[in-house]
């Protein structure tokens, strides 16, 4: 009855695009009917259940060494959360390396509170009976940011070195279908199912990489940021598993935000 | 167990507009885990209102209600200053209440 | 000592119940239960409806995720005291009613589960009277990404 349902829905749209003129057609009915109502509901989003948990974890003493994250360095020195989100990936001296937002969290709670890199990668992602800390925490990063121009930086040599082996990294097909990031998110009014694939090569579509992460997921209300999205598309084009909060995903990420640079982050999203 | 709710409040007049987030699994009994056991039913059951210390909303609900549900409705007689808690039960027997203090034009 | 102090804070706020809570005997367990709207309708005395163009339904044609679909409900029947809503096609389709005969305004905005398609259907009690009117929701299979 379901498949059914969906191979009607995908023939009425294509019928429905069919005879729409070229530059309506991105403005798919249904894909519109979705946005407007993803955006009623990011108005009072469950995603700020967990800015709360994230603001309370940011402040709370944890790990080995019993300290808050509240000296933690995004950027704009120890503490400063507000804005910092929008100004990532960027690069950190003390680790003479890029690093997005969830990796200097991570970052911030091996040094400042003791925890092991093994620990946190262990489980990194939600499931429906967990939330592990640092997608709290990186939900209260992102929300300190609502509303503010992405700005990701380009003025260090080893940030614009991420942003070219983002963009290699984007085109490179590979694994068993050949497939690259650039299979999906390189042409406009791609879709699987009923969900649009962003062409991220433009800069108005690019933010669409970086708006609504992290984002609260209606499948399974679960709370995600963009390491599970990136992780989840590297198995849907059977790639390895990359590694959580890894150099690659750092430098992906920077391919994605410095092309929606100027465009306004929105905060934590909702996400189907 | 309980984990805190998001109330908001914005003032139109002597109408507050309450939008409330809950924390909650709303299990319908019907999931299975990863082991493939079944999740016991778990979900809210009533939400009362209360402006300083009335109840001028209430509602009794199903497990057909969204996981960590949201809410918005309006009370009216609201001002600056007033008290308006919301409390949730639910079938186990856990609670919660949250209060927040409604602010001139917020 | 500060993160100690914190719990237990949280957790006496989670027992303290600030006012009268909603008496839980009165929850309609038969309603609930009851597998379809008409025989819900019956558990909560609901005898007959009138349509009315005087309620409006703000939901999606189509939900673009049938675990969380939005629901406005305003009813501009003078002297509202309830709204109360069936998903006729769920396996238990009362899903709650909105009480407004203690200084709300008789709207109300909630997100439910829909098993599939399905008409929402919403009835108002005013002035001793009840009246309904329904909306056709569309549950989609989601997809990949997002």
């Amino acid at each position: 009855m379901k498949h059914a349902l969906v191979l009607g829905l995908i023939a009425a749209i294509a019928a429905t695009a069919a005879w729409l003129p070229a530059a309506a057609q991105t403005a798919d009915p249904t894909a519109a009917e979705f946005d407007k109502f993803r955006e009623i509901m990011e108005q009072d989003n469950p995603a700020e259940l967990f800015e709360m948990k994230g603001e309370e974890l940011w402040r709370t003493r944890r790990g080995p060494k019993n300290a808050s994250l509240e000296q933690c360095d995004l950027g704009l020195g120890p503490g400063v959360v507000k804005g910092a989100y929008v100004l990532m990936p960027r690069y950190f001296a003390d680790v003479d390396r890029v690093m997005d937002a969830e990796a200097r969290i991570v970052h911030c709670m091996i040094t400042l509170q003791g925890f092991t890199y093994a620990e946190l990668a262990k489980q990194p992602f939600s499931s429906l009976t967990r939330t592990p800390e640092p997608v709290s925490l990186v939900t209260y990063v992102a929300a300190q940011s609502r509303g503010m121009k992405v700005a990701a930086p380009q003025s260090h040599p080893k940030e614009r070195a991420a942003y070219a082996m983002g963009k290699e990294i984007f085109f490179y097909r590979a694994g068993a279908y050949d497939f690259s990031c650039a299979s999906c998110h390189s042409v406009d009014d791609k879709r699987i199912r009923t969900q649009p694939m962003p062409n991220f090569t433009k800069p108005e579509q690019a933010i669409r990489a970086v708006q609504g992460w992290p984002g609260y997921r209606m499948t399974g209300g679960v709370m995600h940021s963009v390491q599970w999205r990136l992780e989840d598309c590297f198995r849907q084009q059977r790639f390895p598993e990359p590694g959580y909060a890894s150099e690659t995903l750092s430098a992906l990420l920077t391919y994605v935000t410095v092309n929606a640079n100027g465009h306004v982050y929105r905060g934590p999203g909702i996400k189907r | 167990m309980a984990e805190p709710m998001k109330i908001r409040a914005t003032l139109q007049g002597d109408v507050a507009d309450v939008r409330v987030l809950m924390a909650h699994p709303m299990e319908t009994g019907l999931r299975k885990d990863a082991a493939g056991k079944l999740v016991p039913l778990h979900f809210i059951q009533t939400i009362t209102a209360q402006l300083n210390g009335k109840t001028v909303f209430s509602a009794d609900v199903s497990q057909a209600v969204s996981r960590n549900p949201v809410f918005a409705f309006k009370v009216k007689g609201a001002k600056a200053g007033d008290k308006l808690s919301i409390t949730w039960q639910d079938n186990q027997g856990d609670k919660r209440t949250d209060e927040i203090v409604i602010r001139a034009g917020s | 000592m500060q993160h100690a102090r914190r719990l237990i804070v949280q957790a006496l706020g989670a027992l303290v119940v600030l006012g009268p809570a909603r008496a839980l005997a009165a929850w309609n367990k038969g309603a609930f239960e009851a597998k379809s709207a008409i025989d819900a309708m019956r558990a909560l005395g609901i005898g007959n409806t009138e349509d009315s163009k005087e309620i409006q339904i703000r939901a999606p044609e189509i939900a673009e995720n049938g675990a969380v679909v939005p629901i406005d409900i305003t009813s501009n029947i003078p002297g509202t005291t309830s709204i109360s809503v069936f998903i006729e096609k769920n396996p238990f389709p009362y899903t709650g009613t909105f009480d407004f005969s203690q200084g709300a305004v008789p709207y109300v905005h909630l997100r439910v589960k829909m098993g599939e398609s399905s008409p929402v259907r919403v009835v108002v009690a005013a002035g001793g009277k009840h009246y309904t009117t329904a909306q056709e929701v569309k549950v989609t299979i989601g997809g990949c990404g997002g």
